[in-house]
């Protein structure tokens, strides 16, 4: 995934600096609006990808300026960023319109990957298929069967979910956060590190006796599904 | 304003004169009527002892004619306290009786009337009489009386017990409404000194209780538990600064230190990198403290108590316990799950997750066996407990001495034996806080041998009535 175009609406300008830097480093092209009704302009002509908006912001704040995006029909894909990491406040911001919630301070890579899903949920037009593809990957939602190569491998139901959300989106990175908000449905940070073993274990049952890997470990991010053969 | 004018103008004064007012009117009335009432009375019997008389003395004229009447009253006159007697001719001189001046168009109509007179032996001192007077065959005419004295000493009596009684009225009313009022005031200005000196931070201060039991006591009872709220609040809030103080500073003192060290010694990309990455690191694990914290802070304000909804505990416990499974058997930890069903509660299905998954933490780091070769076993009962559901996490670990179970809840509290594991002392804490919001509590048991935590909160109403079914 590269090539986004990403308004990030933020009042800290040193935050907002790095954010677009960082991001052109990934690849993507990123604006700054420092205040509300900047972004509010700026998100209504349109042609971003993903806005970013804090939640807290001089002249109009975050939710608001949300809301009337969404009350003119435009849809782009919100990431909301607040200093509230709490349950109730992510609760209104993904009320107010939000597609996704994310609580400073915020580790980048986290909020790329996270960007880079909501750009793709935007794109994937294809809707929601019935088969899953990966390279000799295949999973058959509707008999919750998956092969490899034509060889089937049973799965918990558990690693079933896993599995399927890492496919959804393939050749994105997928941290662990986000597998265990969309997997699991917690907020909360399980402190050990639950969610490798759950990957490694589900490695074990699909690259095991394979040369080569399709789950792979990104440092100091998280996961991809991705057809390395290609 | 001064001291008597602050209590005259106190409501219990105000209320003390209102009070004052109606009750003299009240008073003025009774007395009137009751004084109005007593002279009709006295007129009644005076009247009725006149008309004895008159019938008596004209039944003696009718016997002995004149002369005989003369005699009469002639004798009675000289009885000492007597009537008042009066025979005159038809030219209306005084034949008989003991009245020697009376206003002269008296004796010309006959009746009762109300009259002045002078008596005999007392000339020229004008006394007041009831008289009736009677005309008797041969032109004669008798009159027959009482004098008043009495009923006018009656009625000034009256008048000066009313005035009397009303001057005590207004003297006692006053003095005892300066007394309530001041009773009042002394102990509003109690309250008020109590409060002032709590608005200058003396939280620990209360409203002082009379004892009595009065509205001002309850006032002061409901006012002191809202101030013991207040004061659980500010506690809670100058604890998490305390916490942030020394338990923040350390881990930011580490993490500067390593920045330093970085600078100061290391030359190569790869060590700036490996430091770097360490620093990372350790902020990760300060945001993870500040998070916990905050989170605890929340929670015990009571804030995150609008999202709460019904759900099944074992459902949940059941999630939870699903997503460490892996770890515990990679840890060779058996972990297993026995729920009752219909453990419904309504609470944030999210805070409970995470209290168990805190419980279910602490149980695979400090939960191990002390034998050598024993295996660990962590189990998670969830139980419908009389009209409360029950979630306990039991190890076979170590255990927590009896006297370390209520302080292990507290805040950065880790024992000895646990600080050299990674932790910051807060998966308790949260978890007791978790258990406060869900009106619940959390104890600490001895699992013979081992640790038992059992979060205990109320089974969700109406949902309750499935109960247990294994």
């Amino acid at each position: 995934m590269s090539g986004m175009r990403i308004l990030i609406i933020e009042d800290d300008r040193e935050a907002a600096g790095y954010l677009v830097k960082a991001f052109r480093e990934a690849g993507h092209v990123a604006d700054h609006a420092a205040d509300g009704l900047d972004g509010y302009g700026k998100a209504s002509e349109g042609g971003y990808d993903v806005l970013i908006v804090d939640r807290m912001l001089p002249k109009m704040d975050g939710l608001s300026l949300i809301g009337g995006l969404r009350e003119q029909k435009i849809e782009t894909p919100v990431l909301i960023l607040s200093a509230l990491g709490q349950v109730d406040d992510r609760v209104k911001g993904l009320r107010a319109g939000g597609d996704d919630y994310l609580a400073k301070p915020y580790a980048f890579s986290e909020l790329l990957a996270r960007v880079e899903a909501l750009a793709r949920r935007k794109s994937g037009a294809s809707g929601d298929p019935t088969t899953l593809r990966v390279g000799g990957l295949e999973l058959d939602r509707l008999g919750h069967k998956l092969t490899r190569n034509g060889k089937e491998i049973a799965l918990q139901p558990r690693e079933y979910r896993l599995l399927e959300y890492l496919m959804r989106h393939a050749g994105q990175v997928v941290t662990r956060t986000m597998l265990l908000e969309n997997v699991w449905d917690y907020h909360f940070d399980p402190q050990t590190n639950v969610i490798d073993v759950h990957v490694s274990r589900l490695r074990g049952k699909i690259d095991k006796g394979y040369d080569t890997p399709m789950l792979h470990t990104v440092r100091g991010a998280g996961y991809m599904i991705r057809d390395s053969a290609r | 304003m001064t001291a008597l004018g602050k209590l005259f103008r106190t409501t219990a004064f105000k209320l003390s004169i209102v009070y004052l007012v109606l009750f003299s009117i009240g008073a003025g009335v009774v007395m009137t009527w009751v004084g109005w009432n007593v002279r009709r009375l006295v007129d009644e019997q005076i009247g009725a002892t006149v008309e004895a008389e008159i019938n008596g003395l004209s039944e003696q004229y009718a016997q002995g004619g004149i002369r005989r009447l003369v005699d009469v009253v002639e004798r009675r006159v000289r009885q000492p306290g007597a009537s008042l007697y009066l025979v005159t001719n038809f030219q209306g001189q005084s034949i008989a009786g003991n009245i020697i001046a009376l206003p002269p168009e008296v004796l010309r109509q006959p009746g009762v009337r109300e009259t002045s007179y002078e008596r005999m032996g007392e000339a020229n001192v004008d006394r007041r009489a009831l008289a009736r007077i009677f005309v008797l065959p041969g032109g004669f005419r008798l009159l027959v009386g009482r004098d008043l004295e009495d009923r006018e000493t009656l009625r000034r009596v009256m008048g000066g017990a009313l005035l009397t009684s009303l001057f005590w009225l207004i003297v006692i009313g006053t003095l005892g409404g300066l007394f309530v009022a001041r009773r009042v005031l002394n102990r509003v200005e109690g309250i008020n000194d109590s409060a002032r000196a709590i608005m200058q931070g003396d939280l620990a201060q209360r409203l002082p209780l009379a004892g009595a039991n009065d509205e001002l006591d309850r006032l002061a009872i409901n006012l002191n538990a809202m101030l013991e709220r207040i004061q659980e609040l500010m506690t809670g809030v100058r604890e998490v600064s305390d916490n942030i103080a020394h338990d923040l500073k350390t881990p930011l003192t580490r993490l500067r230190n390593r920045a330093e060290e970085a600078l100061r010694t290391s030359g190569s990309t790869e060590d700036y990198r490996a430091a770097l990455e360490k620093m990372i690191e350790e902020s990760d694990q300060l945001i993870r403290i500040f998070n916990a914290l905050l989170m605890i802070a929340r929670l015990e304000a009571g804030a995150e108590r609008g999202n709460l909804i019904v759900f099944d505990m074992a459902e949940a416990a059941r999630d939870v316990a699903d997503l460490y499974e892996p770890v515990a058997e990679d840890e060779g930890v058996d972990l297993t799950l026995e729920a009752d069903e219909g453990c419904n509660v309504r609470g944030s299905r999210e805070l409970i997750g995470q209290a168990l998954a805190n419980l279910i933490d602490n149980a695979l780091k400090y939960g191990a066996p002390d034998m050598p070769g024993a295996r660990s076993q962590v189990r998670i009962e969830v139980r419908r407990v009389g009209s409360g559901v029950e979630m306990s996490v039991a190890d076979h670990g170590p255990g927590i001495a009896a006297e370390d179970r209520e302080r292990v809840l507290g805040r950065f509290v880790r024992l000895e034996g646990a600080r050299t594991r990674p932790g910051s002392g807060l998966g308790l804490s949260l978890a007791a806080a978790v258990a406060r919001l869900h009106n619940g509590a959390i104890r600490i048991e001895d699992n013979q041998p081992g640790l038992r935590v059992v979060i205990a909160m109320p089974a969700a109403a109406g949902e309750a009535g499935a109960g247990p079914s294994k």
